[in-house]
């Protein structure tokens, strides 16, 4: 769906220009780009998406001119960045309550790819430069978390940094010798915050490297749409890309922005631990280490193994699965609208995603890590399992023959949904 | 093919419901059985900075000022706290000469003198608070070993337990986001403030320390701080435990977070722009899409 | 449908307003939440609430000097001989590059006699903000040994800018005489700064 260039630069500067860096024609290439018409509102997450890592990286741009990289005056810059930084406080509830909504929208994002089936071919390379993205996200939400230097951000960068000491089963001291090369010492301290300090500066900026590999890769390939079949003909099924999805797009992005808002001035807090305003103190464990509601379902299934390394592998192990779903899914048909039973172990890994969050929070009872255990079983079941066995026992429902069949029968309603083919009405 | 197929479906997925039930019922019985004992369910109150259009009543926050004078500052500092947030509008909002004259009272360090010593001299408006331990050690070795916590954000970084089903979790959790549930470590001040009450006949209640119903595990260093008229409020307020506990309280919900009122008042502004904005767009784009089948 | 929107017929008016009335009601708010990310940078509150200092006068004897920080700047404070402060006050104003006092907080066109920039009662004290007009290198002229320039003043090594005993430019590139800082006499022995 890759598509030729149709500007004609039309004065003999964009002329000049063109001949020696054709950004123009780049810019005006990407406008045009013909994007199916049956997109629904998932769609509209690729682009909140970019508008986050922005506005992440501009407020984390700003609270770098105030925050100080050190154990002595971390905790107290935050709060110096809250109380007398002209507009501070918004620049910090903003990051924060934005690395929140960052999750929520790839989560979104990610939950859409795999209900439509948009990592198949030819979208493995698109769907593993995503996952890739979500990795460096997870690192650089996680490092960001640990500068405020409160008692739950010291905690968690010792838990999981400790993780890489299991390492020690392997082979005696690989793991020891791993994590005081993390530290730069013997314990969390002043080195180990500079560095998570310098790799947070950095990453977000390789994540920018990162995102625009993916939207290359997408415009190779092009936009895999609600019902999972290719784009037949680009004059009947296409749009151009300005100004029918950016006006759509935008639309979403405010809206999201409503809720985006409500968080940062009214509720910025919540989804917060309060225990993050006590100043770390490496004598005292707060009683419950949670971490951010993002990271929950993964620090759950790294409770629900009772080995050390098992937990860990089996963490580690429930992203990197997910690097080889465009070739564990072995159905031929996209869409989960049409595949019936591929619909409900959908619906169950998304509530055991949900259920492994509110477990990753509980305390750790008997029940608990059996219940962690239960969805951490189906968690990988849904990959290893079900994908490559439901693909072939599966019977899928028939597939309209082109994107235009879903849409030539119904009345314009102008509601942007188009997913299903609408039998009669 | 196609009943091979759908029994294997009914029977993995009727595996996960059955699953899912069992591990859930298991798992809020002896959770909820095991915290019931002794567990004192904080009530949420009203505060003047709660909700959509809070803010900190200037009169509670002074007579809230004269109970951290009159009683808390004696072993609690305010250490992200300036002596002139004391005058800036939206708080105490206290005359400038008072507050001199408060911040007076205490020596901070600047530079060294001739001789090469540190130089002493009384703090000013410009200086954060001083509190009355120069560290944690001295305050343990005055204090019986407890270290008081510093109280500049201490109703940010409190909150409260509640005893949730987890079926009722969802709910709870949207009700507290609807309902801009913010002020939990305010609540929870309040309560402990208030929770001084008689051990129950079998606690073994170590020596020196107080039986409170809120802090978790009950015994708690600190003595009961206010009692019925230990205030005396320049405004005639009645000078009760409650209405001491609730004054302080809002104080200490002022000095977490003196941008507030600020942040709240934009916040209005931002909604109303971005569901206008949003609405806007929405037209631009149904304009747009209009003649487009899809 | 063509590759590329090239807007559609139809009620033009309507669907102009409506988009311009997006378009702009967006910009407006873009440039809104600008201001936040420039303000950020401007000094905060505990910077602004730096005011002022208390400076003891006593430990400096006649034709001496001391430098203090005040809001992280170095501040002159010179305990000049009777003939310094004559020499200052016989200048006339005609001789002067900048004639003006350049008081912080007085008027700017207030002319620069010595009496202005110095306090009735106290002339042998002058208290001035030791940073040079040109590019704001810290001019020699504090410590015993300094070369003071041709004017007795300071003398800035930077690019040879020369100040009289009254901080006035009299030679080189500064524009303007050595600003004075806020001041009061508490007492005979004691200044407070800002």
């Amino acid at each position: 769906m890759s598509h030729a260039s149709s500007y004609e630069p039309k004065t003999s500067v964009t002329r000049w220009l063109d001949a020696r860096l054709p950004i123009v024609r780049f810019i005006a290439d990407f406008m045009v780009f013909p994007t199916p018409r049956n997109l629904n509102y998932l769609w509209t997450f690729g682009a909140i998406l970019a508008f986050m890592l922005i506005a992440q990286i501009v407020t984390g741009v700003i609270l770098a001119m105030h925050f100080a990289p050190n154990t002595a005056l971390a905790f107290d810059s935050v709060e110096k960045i809250m109380r007398d930084v002209n507009y501070g406080w918004l620049m910090r509830y903003a990051h924060a309550v934005g690395a929140s909504m960052f999750f929520l929208a790839v989560y979104i994002h990610m939950f859409r790819g795999i209900y439509y089936g948009s990592y198949k071919a030819p979208r493995e390379v698109l769907w593993m430069i995503g996952v890739a993205i979500f990795l460096v996200m997870m690192a650089t939400a996680f490092m960001g978390y640990s500068l405020i230097w409160g008692q739950m951000s010291f905690w968690a960068v010792t838990v999981i940094t400790n993780l890489f000491s299991s390492l020690d089963t392997l082979y005696s001291g690989l793991g020891t010798t791993l994590v005081q090369w993390i530290w730069g010492g013997f314990s969390v301290d002043n080195a180990t915050l500079n560095r998570l300090f310098s790799l947070h500066y950095l990453l977000p900026f390789v994540l920018v490297g990162l995102v625009v590999l993916h939207v290359w890769a997408l415009h190779v390939v092009g936009s895999n749409n609600p019902t999972g079949v290719e784009v037949k003909n680009v004059e009947k099924e296409t749009l151009p890309f300005y100004a029918y999805f950016t006006t759509k797009d935008l639309f979403a992005l405010a809206a999201f922005g409503v809720i985006f808002a409500y968080f940062v001035f009214f509720t910025p807090n919540y989804l917060g631990d309060a225990v993050n305003y006590v100043p770390a103190n490496p004598l005292l464990t707060p009683p419950h280490i949670v971490p951010e509601w993002y990271f929950l379902p993964f620090y759950a299934i790294l409770r629900a193994v009772p080995s050390k390394l098992g937990g860990v592998l089996a963490m580690f192990g429930a992203i990197v699965v997910l690097f080889f779903v465009p070739w564990l899914d072995t159905s031929r048909v996209r869409s989960a609208s049409y595949r019936p039973m591929f619909r409900w172990f959908f619906w169950a890994f998304v509530f055991s995603c949900l259920a492994l969050g509110y477990l990753g929070a509980a305390p750790v009872t008997e029940t608990s890590t059996m219940a962690s255990q239960f969805f951490t079983f189906y968690y990988f079941a849904f990959f290893l399992i079900v994908m490559p066995v439901v693909g072939i026992y599966e019977t899928p429902k028939p597939q309209p023959d082109s994107i235009a069949d879903t849409f030539t029968h119904k009345s314009d309603d102008g509601s942007g949904r188009g997913a299903r083919p609408v039998a009669a009405e | 093919m196609t009943t091979m197929t759908s029994s294997l479906v009914r029977r993995s997925l009727g595996a996960f419901v059955i699953g899912s039930v069992l591990s859930a019922t298991a798992f809020s019985a002896p959770a909820s059985a095991s915290e019931t004992a002794g567990h004192y369910e904080v009530p949420r109150l009203e505060w003047t900075f709660g909700g959509l259009s809070g803010y900190f009543d200037k009169q509670q926050l002074r007579r809230g000022f004269k109970v951290y004078q009159t009683v808390c500052q004696a072993c609690h500092n305010l250490a992200h706290l300036s002596y002139r947030n004391l005058t800036q509008p939206g708080g105490p909002e206290l005359p400038k000469e008072e507050v001199e004259a408060y911040a007076a009272q205490k020596q901070v360090a600047d530079g060294f003198n001739d001789a090469g010593e540190v130089n002493m001299r009384p703090a000013k408006l410009a200086d954060l608070f001083v509190g009355p331990f120069k560290n944690d050690k001295e305050a343990a070795a005055a204090l019986n070993g407890s270290v008081p916590p510093d109280l500049s954000l201490i109703t940010k970084a409190r909150s409260i337990e509640r005893n949730i089903e987890w079926y009722a979790f969802p709910f709870i959790m949207l009700k507290d986001i609807l309902t801009q549930y913010q002020e939990q470590g305010a609540d929870y001040t309040h309560a402990l403030l208030t929770g001084y009450t008689d051990p129950p006949a079998d606690f073994n209640l170590l020596p020196g320390l107080s039986y409170n119903r809120v802090f978790p595990g009950h015994q708690i260093g600190m003595p009961q701080p206010l009692s019925d008229g230990m205030v005396e409020y320049d405004d005639g307020t009645p000078s009760t435990l409650d209405q001491q506990a609730k004054d302080v309280t809002a104080f200490l919900a002022w000095a977490a977070e003196p941008s507030l009122v600020e942040r709240k008042k934009l916040g209005a502004w931002v909604l109303i722009y971005l569901i206008i904005l949003a609405g806007l767009l929405y037209a631009s784009k149904k304009l747009i899409w209009r003649n487009v089948k899809h | 449908m063509a590759t590329t929107y090239d807007g559609d017929q139809g009620d033009v008016s309507r669907r102009d307003f409506i988009y311009l009335a997006t378009t702009a009601f967006a910009a407006v708010g873009a440039a809104a939440a600008l201001w936040p990310l420039i303000d950020q940078m401007n000094p905060d509150a505990s910077a602004l609430s730096l005011a002022s200092i208390d400076v003891d006068l006593t430990p400096v004897p006649e034709g001496a000097a001391i430098t203090v920080l005040w809001r992280g700047k170095p501040v002159f404070i010179r305990h000049r001989t009777a003939e310094e402060v004559k020499k200052a006050q016989e200048v006339p104003i005609a001789d002067l590059k900048d004639p003006y006092a350049q008081v912080e907080g007085a008027p700017s066109d207030l002319p620069a006699t010595d009496a202005n920039r110095t306090k009735a009662g106290n002339e042998q004290w002058l208290v001035l903000i030791g940073i040079c007009t040109h590019l704001g290198c810290v001019p020699k002229g504090q410590a015993p040994g300094d070369e003071r320039g041709p004017y007795g003043g300071w003398f800035c090594p930077c690019h040879g800018s020369a100040y009289d005993t009254a901080g006035r430019i009299r030679q080189g590139p500064a524009p303007r005489n050595l600003d004075v800082p806020p001041y009061a006499f508490a007492t005979d022995t004691k200044i407070l700064i800002g």
